[in-house]
């Protein structure tokens, strides 16, 4: 079926080609369907989009939404780089820099829709949940997972950051996603789940902490320093402002936070296959963020 | 501490029950690749079943250039 509405389609319900949604007693359920892996381009930005556009008339009529996936493999395999790639090989370097800054922009705006929403959202997530398809479920409220769901940002290893607006949203969700389970399940955690929450960062036998700190460190050296330079400049910033007014004993936050989103565009990229970063290959990163 | 001959033991007996391959054929130095007949995300699969069997962490960077399954219990056990 085409992407485009059918006669049969009204904003509750839809079929398209990547995704679908139907709302059912008070439910939107938003499935993705887009084999091999939901990978994100064109088409699953344009039926999103078409997804956010009704959003307002159908949010009236439910109290939650939930995204998952039909597809086997599971939630989705990130952005469609190959698709991007291939784009941006039958035009000029500035024309696909230009073209994936709008691909960005056009995405983060139906990111920002999904994770302002006025109701509660789930992302029902399993198997591959890696890229921009993670990103796409911290836009939602809560992540179920089933237990074989795997979650991971990749780009580094391309040499590029994360682009969605995953970032930023890993910051606030971080612990965040913790306290709102708490909080809007009433549901207790043991120390178990504690650590799992985010205390350590990996967990290893007796005596081993210092091979797998090397073998760590080993991984590390095989990113390019700039990218990775950069992608610790957003994911670890020092909290000046928050630092601020702890010492001045502030207690009131005035305003609303306003979240930066993070555009990130890999000249590198555009203009050369996607690759491993070795060594020390540059990667001349282009980061624009708005507000 | 469980020994590392058990280990290698339950990673050989998790993959052949999983992947429906007889046990018999499975032998420590086999390419896991080609004795299971896998693919990369089958790979992935069988990486998130061993966490949860052994309950430890194996990032995938732990698991670059592992494809036998001596190499792989070594890395599970390291961390057991």
């Amino acid at each position: 079926m085409s992407s485009g509405r059918s006669r049969d389609d009204t904003m509750a319900s839809f079929r398209g080609e990547a995704l679908s949604w139907e709302l059912r007693d008070g439910v939107i359920e938003l499935a993705l369907h887009r084999p091999p892996g939901n990978e994100i381009g064109t088409l699953i930005l344009c039926e999103l989009e078409k997804f956010v556009e009704g959003l307002e008339e159908i949010t009236r009529q439910a109290h939650a939404l939930i995204v998952y996936s039909t597809i086997k493999a599971g939630f989705s395999a990130g952005a469609d780089l190959r698709e991007l790639f291939d784009g941006a090989q039958r035009v000029s370097k500035t024309e696909a820099v230009r073209g994936v800054r709008d691909f960005l922009e056009r995405i983060h705006r139906v990111m920002n829709t999904i994770d302002a929403l006025p109701l509660t959202t789930i992302a029902a997530v399993h198997g591959v949940t890696f890229g921009g398809g993670f990103e796409l479920a911290l836009v939602c409220d809560l992540i179920v997972a089933d237990k074989m769901a795997r979650f991971a940002f990749p780009e580094l290893r391309l040499g590029l950051i994360p682009g969605f607006g995953g970032i930023p949203r890993l910051k606030r969700d971080l612990g965040n996603a913790v306290v709102r389970d708490l909080l809007l399940t009433g549901r207790s955690f043991n120390a178990a789940k504690a650590q799992s929450a985010g205390l350590v960062s990996q967990t290893v036998a007796e005596g081993e902490s210092l091979r797998i700190a090397r073998s760590t460190a080993a991984q590390l050296k095989k990113f390019d320093r700039q990218t990775a330079s950069a992608a610790k400049r957003f994911i670890k910033p020092v909290p000046y402002d928050e630092l601020k007014r702890s010492r001045s004993g502030t207690k009131k936050i005035r305003g609303e936070h306003r979240r930066a989103t993070v555009l990130a565009v890999s000249v590198g990229w555009v203009s050369d296959p996607p690759r491993p970063v070795k060594g020390t290959s540059p990667h001349e990163l282009r980061v624009a963020i708005s507000r | 501490m469980p020994s590392p001959n058990q280990t290698l033991r339950e990673v050989l007996d998790l993959a052949a029950a999983h992947f429906k391959v007889p046990r018999e054929k499975l032998t420590p130095d086999d390419d896991f690749f080609k004795t299971l007949g896998i693919d990369s995300l089958q790979a992935l699969d069988l990486l998130t079943r061993l966490e949860q069997h052994f309950n430890v962490e194996l990032p995938d960077y732990e698991l670059q250039g592992v494809s036998d399954f001596r190499t792989l219990a070594d890395r599970i056990q390291a961390r057991r």
